[in-house]
């Protein structure tokens, strides 16, 4: 034997792997919020910071202390628990008391996420779950909205719209942010730097977005409600409320949407039609996020849609 | 023009660690020749310890699905054991002390024509010279050729070489093209397809122009797309001609059928040098390889031989395989020997190592998108991580050919194929169990 005392690895192929990971795809979607997160910033002052930083280092230290007490292998290190908490926060608005934030990311983090079996395994997104949870305090999280920039209270422009009236704001604010909203979700600009981000990273494809956005747009085109002109109500429909932030971020949530590209383009008008419904019919004034939960439960429905055909057979099912 | 294939991965290549590397002739003091040198029944030995053998003389041969395997050095035979083999498990093997001289057996005739010759008379040649696909499977050639009679209007010639690391055929093509395109006409004139397609990935634009300067328009050169798994035969069948071999089929179901470009060459050796399949390129390589080559090397070289003709190693091996990195079999030890199939032997290095922290499915779907054979790689691991049959055989999990897409852009790291290969095992156990009731 000419070389004894190899110490070799025997593994299945294959023997080299992609570069990419986890971590790197969850980084990736931090990246992808920061422009959002200075759109805040900008608009409604540090304490957006403040409120982003608590929720990520919660989530973050939820996750530690479950992983660690129920002896599970530990998963901090992936990322994932920051991009929830980011997320957790971008849907609040920015006054909300701290208690009611933490109590957010506890049930986002151990509710959703944990008990269902953590990263990969929770049937629901994480922070819109939270979100629907921490409606049980209406009055803090949507009794209150401050204007942008200048602090006094405001209505949203979602409210308008569910009126059937046009908002104050001009489009271009709506683009750049300056309305009353969640302070993750009223910069469309930012959510869009973001997402272009994120579709040049190859993180998401633009099938789920596209899909989402393009049947808010027909739909809100075909039926505009209080006789307003199309093209201003399908673009107040577009840029207003958490449709951005829902679509780009939320709906693309890989664990909670479809993994085949049939699956993912009828899951994104699936969300579509849910929010315009919500949004005209509802008593609520927004309907992304309660759309994108719907949605979420009938992923496995959406997966067995979209499974590709058998290679080498006819559409018949007979070998080509 | 080139079509694709469904999927596919880019890795990265690590070609240029050899592809500068001309073959040479490796001679080892003795060779350990196992008895399974292809896909099919096992040979039975037809010499006995202590007797003289040489170059090209038949040493074993078997019935059925079969090659016959050759002396690929001339000398004593010094043991009849079992040894390592690529596969992992032990095989019974010849081992031949070489004398060093390689004297040629006498039976080994030159031939100057093939004119005249029929089908048949070449397909026994063929066979006699024990010649297996020399891509990967192994599958007798003489099988593949004879089945294909009258089936086949497309021959497809493979020079893809899409695995990493791998410059066997790439040298191959650019030092003795003509053997090459001297096989493809035998085929031609065995087959005789209407069409005949030499195909290449375009990383390799020496061997390009080199078998276009040797061609004489009995082939169409098709330059292909740089990605993972070119060369994988389903897919360059889909690549070249848009035909997809059905589920369980083989290529002559879709009238194509498929040859190495080192398997062409070797048929030539066989049909006009009247050699059998005794040598073929191996490339040694990895980081941990000190000097990265292309050998010449008679079956059943020692892997020990081969990684101290290149120089030994430089660092620690971390890992080694026969083959390229996508589905190169890890191997034990370096006491194993080559078969006709062997196109590579790979060390890595410690600093190949590829370490993940959490191996959770976080369903990206990216496996989805790569999988070549349109499979649920996602599904078809769940499936079997709860050891459910009927969902395996529903998402067809015995049409993945275990190219390793999948798992090469897996972020979580997920040993999809190994999964997918206990999987396999137990649905083929499954129905070998149902089959028997």
């Amino acid at each position: 034997m000419k070389y004894p005392n190899l110490n070799l690895t025997l593994s299945s192929s294959p023997h080299s792997h992609s570069k990419n990971s986890t971590a790197v795809i969850m980084r990736d979607v931090c990246i992808a919020l920061i422009p959002a997160l200075i759109a805040a910033i900008w608009l409604f002052g540090p304490r957006a910071l403040t409120m982003t930083v608590v929720s990520s280092a919660s989530c973050v230290v939820f996750e530690w202390a479950y992983r660690n007490l129920m002896k599970k292998d530990q998963t901090v290190s992936d990322w994932s628990a920051v991009v929830t908490g980011m997320l957790v926060a971008f849907v609040c608005p920015v006054n909300l008391p701290m208690w009611t934030l933490v109590l957010g990311d506890f049930f986002a983090i151990v509710v959703v996420k944990q008990l269902f079996g953590g990263i990969g395994m929770n049937i629901v997104n994480p922070a819109l779950a939270a979100r629907a949870f921490m409606f049980s305090w209406p009055s803090l999280m949507s009794g209150n909205w401050i204007s942008p920039l200048d602090g006094t209270t405001c209505a949203t422009p979602m409210a308008a719209l569910s009126e059937g009236t046009l908002p104050a704001e001009s489009l271009l604010d709506l683009f750049l942010g300056k309305v009353g909203g969640s302070f993750g979700e009223v910069s469309a600009l930012a959510l869009i730097l973001g997402g272009a981000y994120l579709l040049v990273r190859k993180v998401i494809s633009a099938r789920i977005p596209l899909a989402y956005l393009l049947t808010v747009a027909v739909l809100a085109f075909c039926f505009p409600v209080g006789g307003n002109a199309r093209l201003d109500w399908m673009l107040y429909q577009l840029l207003s409320g958490g449709l951005m932030l829902g679509a780009i971020f939320m709906a693309t949530d890989y664990t909670t949407s479809p993994v085949t590209h049939g699956g993912q383009i009828v899951f994104g008008i699936g969300c579509g039609v849910l929010t315009i419904a919500l949004r005209y019919f509802g008593s609520y004034v927004e309907g992304v996020s309660y759309a994108i939960l719907i949605m979420n439960c009938c992923v496995g429905f959406f997966d067995k849609i979209g499974i590709p055909k058998r290679f080498g057979l006819k559409k018949g099912g007979e070998a080509k | 023009m080139a079509h694709s294939f469904f999927g596919g991965v880019h890795p990265k290549g690590y070609k240029e660690l050899t592809r500068e590397a001309p073959i040479q002739p490796l001679e080892p003091k003795i060779v350990s020749i196992a008895m399974s040198q292809h896909i099919g029944a096992p040979c039975q030995p037809l010499v006995s310890v202590g007797e003289r053998v040489l170059v090209g003389q038949k040493i074993a041969d078997g019935q059925g699905l079969c090659a016959p395997i050759h002396a690929s050095v001339s000398g004593t035979v010094v043991a009849i054991e079992k040894r390592y083999y690529p596969s992992g498990w032990l095989m019974p093997s010849i081992v031949i002390e070489s004398d060093g001289r390689n004297t040629l057996h006498p039976g080994i005739q030159k031939r100057t024509s093939i004119e005249g010759l029929t089908a048949e008379e070449l397909i026994a040649i063929i066979r006699e010279a024990g010649i297996t696909g020399m891509g990967g499977a192994g599958f007798p050639t003489s099988v593949k050729l004879s089945s294909g009679l009258g089936k086949v209007d497309t021959v497809l010639i493979n020079g893809a070489e899409c695995e990493p690391y791998i410059t066997s055929d790439d040298r191959l093509m650019r030092e003795t093209p003509e053997r090459i395109i001297g096989g493809i006409r035998v085929v031609q004139q065995i087959l005789k397809p209407k069409r005949t397609v030499i195909g290449v990935e375009k990383n390799k634009p020496e061997a390009i122009e080199s078998m276009r300067k040797a061609l004489k328009k009995e082939a169409e050169l098709l330059p292909l797309k740089v990605r993972y798994p070119q060369g994988a035969e389903k897919q360059l069948i889909q690549a070249v001609t848009k035909r997809r071999v059905p589920p369980g089929g083989l290529p002559a179901a879709v009238g194509c059928a498929v040859f190495n470009v080192a398997t062409c060459a070797a048929i030539y050796d066989a049909v006009f040098d009247g050699m059998p399949l005794v040598r073929r390129a191996v490339t040694v390589t990895g980081k941990a390889i000190k000097n990265p080559s292309n050998f010449s090397a008679p079956i059943g070289t020692l892997f020990e031989d081969l990684v101290e003709a290149a120089g030994g190693f430089v660092s620690d091996p971390y890992k080694i395989f026969v083959g390229g990195p996508m589905m190169g079999i890890a191997q034990h030890t370096l006491e194993t020997s080559t078969i006709k199939g062997n196109n590579a032997l790979t060390c890595l290095s410690v600093a190949d190592k590829h370490e993940v922290d959490n191996p959770h499915c976080i369903r990206c779907g990216k496996c989805v998108d790569v999988c070549p054979m349109r499979l649920m790689p996602t599904m078809l691991y769940k499936a079997q991580t709860k050891g459910d049959l009927e969902q395996l055989e529903k998402g067809n999990l015995l049409d993945c050919i275990e190219c390793g897409s999948c798992a090469y852009t897996c972020p979580a790291g997920i040993e999809l194929v190994h999964s997918f290969r206990t999987g396999k095992k137990l649905l083929r156990d499954a129905q070998a169990k149902e089959a028997k009731k």
